[in-house]
């Protein structure tokens, strides 16, 4: 258990995901490098959302296990599931009264004794955190008050202060506009590059998670996961066949669809 | 000192005050010297007085500071769970549970005295009620996940428990069901000082429990998934949350009767003064506030020895505050 050195920080045996006993997605055998950012790609409906639910520790397997350096993630203790995963969910969060700082506090909960009382070095967290996302303007704001784009960042604030290797997000930049959602994949990269944390995300925006992205995991039609390198998606026609509908036109030097005329 | 310690100073004088006033009002007029002196063992010009003070009045007291209490962290407790503003222990039929089981244990089984004391039979009744409507709740919120639905789930299984509770008076006896009817107005001052003990530990030890709960309910605020994620066991927490809630909810239940809107209103009066919803200092000032309020009610039920009912009290106190949650929506609801 955890002494297996290898550049994968994540890995999935035979996993099957789904609600009930409707798989959804089956037999997936997948890896997550150490330190990358990784677009999770597919329809609406697919079964995104559930996949990274059940690789986050948020719902359990059909079959199959997800191994996070080797430690079976469904079987770890709570505590200790919290303090190698964070997730940021798609849709607003009910927050109560609380403030930009405390929400971000509530990152350090899996560090935190019985009361969750927050030291010094945790405050420290919670800054570094705020720092990186941009949010320390908004530390004193009530929850409630911010803009979509805004909890947005405060969300991943807390996810930063979590202090995870890995993190999960599902449709970051859903409701943002063009300049916030760029900010927002810079902002992972940052995540990815220069803490070393293993993340993805879940997105509809192609043409910036092509950009941005170390590796892709593109669901397909037969609802099948392929794994490889944005350039090989484009240039093996699978993007294009993933989301192919009548009436569009993938052009792979704009890297998006046009409607064929 | 932080803007919420004074708070919490003040609360606490606030409550303190209130406690002697309360020691102070009633039928007989006793001068504030001579209530001191009773209290403290001094001498007093009748000794009458120093019985009623120690006796009647001290104990009622008690009963409204730590019914008070564990009503208004009970309604905290619901709030956060079910992630609804209206919740509360009379609001979602929790209270109506209660009287079911204090109802049974009360008019149609004498046979439950032969091996259980009265005291604990009562209380294990009420809180197995509580604890049967809160599942009942809880799986409807699962189930349903709609506030307002929820709300009406509540309130249809309270009015269930009332009916089945009329069929059980129809079918008792005379004595037996004037004590039930004399428990269903609601009232702090039928605990004795020998009973004040099945009361008051209880609560305690729940009230205790609701401090260590604060921080997986502050998780809690963000959802259940979010919860997960920052390490908490959403559903062993459900539970002992429930446990907790139906301890203080049931217990103070059995000894008072259905006390309506102390639970439900108390928790935004604390909101509003803390403006946070973080529970390790929302816990505390809840309360306080809840066993402020308690006392405030039970000075306007004895004063000049009116007699009000407890129940018309605490209404015109809970309603308003209900009615500026719902005017406010916006701002509390989500709290």
């Amino acid at each position: 258990m955890g002494t297996r050195m290898s550049s994968s920080f994540l890995t999935t045996e035979a996993l099957t995901v789904g609600h009930g006993r409707e798989p959804l997605l089956r037999e997936l055998k997948l890896e997550l490098a150490s330190g990358k950012l990784v677009a999770l790609l597919g329809v609406n409906g697919i079964g995104k959302s559930t996949l990274l639910r059940t690789l986050a520790g948020l719902q359990v397997p059909l079959s199959g296990r997800v191994l996070a350096e080797g430690s079976d993630l469904h079987r770890m203790s709570p505590m200790d599931r919290a303090r190698t995963v964070s997730v940021v969910l798609s849709g607003r969060p009910a927050a109560g009264l609380v403030d930009v700082r405390t929400l971000v506090g509530l990152g350090r909960q899996p560090w935190t004794g019985v009361f969750g009382k927050l030291t010094s070095a945790d405050q420290e967290r919670i800054e570094a955190a705020m720092d990186i996302t941009g949010i320390s303007a908004l530390q004193h704001r009530q929850v409630q008050e911010l803009s979509d784009g805004e909890l947005q960042k405060v969300m991943i604030a807390r996810a930063v202060a979590q202090e995870t290797p890995l993190l999960f997000l599902d449709e970051p930049t859903a409701f943002l506009d063009v300049a916030n959602r760029v900010k927002l994949l810079e902002l992972l990269r940052t995540l990815a590059g220069e803490q070393g944390r293993t993340i993805l995300f879940s997105t509809h925006d192609l043409q910036l998670a092509l950009e941005v992205s170390d590796g892709l995991w593109l669901i397909d039609h037969e609802r099948s996961v392929w794994q490889g390198a944005p350039a090989e998606a484009l240039s093996n026609g699978l993007l294009e066949r993933t989301f192919a509908r009548e009436g569009l036109r993938f052009d792979p030097l704009t890297r998006s669809f046009h409607i064929a005329r | 000192m932080h803007r919420n310690g004074y708070i919490l100073v003040v609360l606490t004088a606030i409550t303190a005050l209130l406690f002697f006033v309360d020691l102070a009002v009633g039928s007989v007029s006793i001068p504030l010297g001579e209530v001191w002196s009773a209290l403290s063992g001094g001498p007093v010009s009748d000794e009458a007085w120093r019985s009623i003070v120690r006796e009647v009045r001290l104990p009622e007291a008690l009963t409204a500071l730590v019914a008070g209490g564990a009503l208004a962290a009970s309604g905290l407790l619901m709030q956060t769970l079910f992630r609804n503003p209206l919740a509360g222990p009379s609001v979602l039929g929790i209270t109506s549970g209660s009287g079911l089981g204090v109802a049974v244990v009360m008019l149609a089984a004498p046979v439950w005295s032969s091996f259980l004391p009265a005291e604990a039979a009562v209380t294990l009744a009420a809180f197995g009620g509580a604890v049967v409507l809160l599942l009942l709740i809880l799986l409807a919120d699962h189930r349903i996940g709609d506030g307002i639905t929820l709300l009406i789930v509540g309130m249809m299984a309270g009015y269930l428990c009332s009916a089945l509770v009329s069929v059980l008076q129809m079918a008792s006896a005379a004595s037996a069901l004037k004590g039930f009817v004399m428990w269903g107005m609601g009232s702090f001052g039928q605990v004795t000082t020998a009973r004040l003990p099945w009361l008051v530990v209880p609560c305690l030890l729940a009230l205790v429990s609701a401090f260590a709960l604060a921080k997986p309910l502050d998780a809690l605020l963000l959802g259940d998934a979010y919860a997960t994620s920052l390490g908490v066991s959403v559903h062993r927490m459900r539970r002992i949350t429930i446990g907790v809630t139906a301890v203080l909810a049931g217990t103070v239940t059995a000894f008072c009767g259905p006390i309506a809107f102390l639970g439900l209103a108390t928790p935004h009066v604390a909101r509003a003064l803390l403006r946070t919803s973080e529970h390790l200092r929302l816990v505390p000032a809840t309360i306080l506030t809840g066993a402020a309020l308690g006392l405030l009610c039970d000075v306007v039920v004895r004063w000049g020895g009116s007699g009000l009912p407890l129940n018309a009290v605490t209404s015109l106190l809970g309603v308003p505050v209900v009615l500026a949650v719902l005017w406010k929506g916006k701002r509390w609801a989500r709290a």
